[in-house]
């Protein structure tokens, strides 16, 4: 379970938010919504452990995420605006070095079928370089369907998708959370997946 | 859940950056002709005083090395930066002074090894004897290591900064003079017929000190420059 406690954000001078509480739990889908700058992708890069909060704790399973660090690391999957998409790697590559850099290995078969579900099959030999935008966000997207994480941590991952991947990675979200997993979306879209716990923030410009 | 080995991930970090670096060759290849080129002027602008040459000749070497491994420093996390992949590394379950030792082994074999692979070669141009230039290439073994990992400290406090090229060699070149001195002075030893193990000794040590500390000091630089 995750839990957060009187968080509070400052960037340089302004406070983006303070005492947001929440706790979600297996089985649970969290959305975060609020106008542009109004620290969603801040309270995120919280979550992940990229950003100490200013005051407030995030717990996991009741302990500090900032004491457990990489044991923390290993339940989690964040995918972010940036999308960790490396140009000069074919898109097989990129999926292949990117779970295997978050310590899962795959075979070249696994990679392949997961590609195939994200409607990359024809392009695994593609350089990345070459694809376009959606196509980027889908491949990042992909590794979703290799990781075996239990908290999705996903900040604006349905930009530039056309309908039917949107369609498709709502159904993942569903199937992550009938497992027992757990995410936290930030996104504008309308997110209720009939499914598990619904919550939704929203934080105020 | 089962913890995947530090070394399986250590070896995909890498073999991506091999793959990264050979898709990118000019970057490497730049680095090399900078240190040959540089090494090559001093010959031209100073005349074929072969006495002179050879007295000056460790320093020269040892700065054109020290200057060209300034130069691949800026990219040593800029691309990952860039695209977020470094943002992923951060979060990868393996404690992140791995990476950061990962990253710079690469970069070793790509810019560094080929730049002590030639030295040998652009040596012969201050008519040194061959075990000067054998001294030369173990001092530089054991000295360029310590350039690029205490350079990645200042890379990764520099991430993101405009104007960072120059912050960076403000902060990483007063770190740079204890290596230079003894590597610097190692090589020289042989040419005045001294004894080198002294600055080796030293030199080996300051290896030692910057391959324990310095990772560790760029993996809580790297996690400053990301907040």
């Amino acid at each position: 379970m995750l839990e957060t406690t009187n968080l509070e954000c400052v960037r340089g001078n302004r406070r983006l938010f303070k005492e947001i509480s929440f706790s979600v739990r297996p089985g649970d889908l969290f959305q975060l919504t609020g106008p542009n700058g109004s620290g969603k992708t801040s309270l995120i890069r919280m979550l992940c452990g990229l950003l100490p909060p200013t005051n407030g704790e995030i717990c996991w399973q009741g302990t500090n995420i900032s004491s457990l660090r990489e044991e923390y690391f290993s339940v989690v999957t964040y995918l972010g605006h940036r999308q960790g998409v490396k140009d000069e790697l074919t898109v097989l590559e990129n999926l292949r070095v990117s779970s295997g850099l978050s310590g899962i290995e795959i075979t070249r078969k696994h990679a392949l079928d997961a590609l195939t579900r994200m409607g990359l099959a024809e392009h695994e030999n593609l350089p990345a370089r070459l694809l376009s935008e959606g196509q980027r966000r889908r491949l990042a997207l992909t590794r979703l369907l290799v990781c075996r994480t239990t908290l999705w941590l996903l900040d604006e991952v349905l930009t530039s998708l056309d309908k039917a991947a949107v369609e498709l990675i709502k159904s993942l979200i569903r199937e992550h959370l009938a497992k027992g997993g757990m995410a936290i979306v930030a996104t504008h879209h309308e997110m209720d997946l009939a499914a598990g716990r619904f919550q939704r923030i929203e934080l105020a410009s | 859940m089962s913890t995947p080995s530090q070394f399986a991930m250590f070896r995909w970090l890498v073999r991506r950056d091999l793959t990264l670096a050979w898709r990118r060759r000019a970057d490497a290849l730049s680095t090399l002709f900078f240190f040959v080129i540089v090494v090559s002027l001093f010959p031209l602008s100073i005349g074929p005083d072969t006495q002179l040459l050879r007295s000056i000749a460790s320093g020269l070497v040892w700065v054109a090395a020290l200057l060209a491994s300034m130069l691949s420093l800026g990219r040593l996390f800029a691309g990952d930066y860039v695209d977020g992949t470094l943002e992923q590394m951060l979060m990868t379950p393996q404690p992140l002074y791995l990476i950061v030792l990962g990253k710079a082994f690469a970069q070793w074999l790509v810019s560094e090894v080929p730049l002590i692979l030639i030295t040998p070669l652009v040596g012969t141009q201050f008519g040194w004897t061959r075990s000067a230039l054998l001294l030369l290439v173990v001092s530089l073994v054991l000295g360029i290591p310590v350039f690029s990992l205490i350079g990645s400290i200042g890379a990764a406090l520099t991430l993101g900064l405009r104007g960072g090229g120059v912050l960076l060699s403000l902060l990483v070149l007063p770190l740079y003079i204890p290596a230079l001195i003894f590597g610097a002075g190692a090589a020289e030893a042989s040419l005045a017929s001294g004894s080198p193990e002294a600055n080796l000794y030293l030199l080996g040590a300051v290896l030692v000190l910057t391959v324990v500390f310095a990772p560790w000091a760029t993996s809580a630089a790297l996690r400053i420059s990301l907040e």
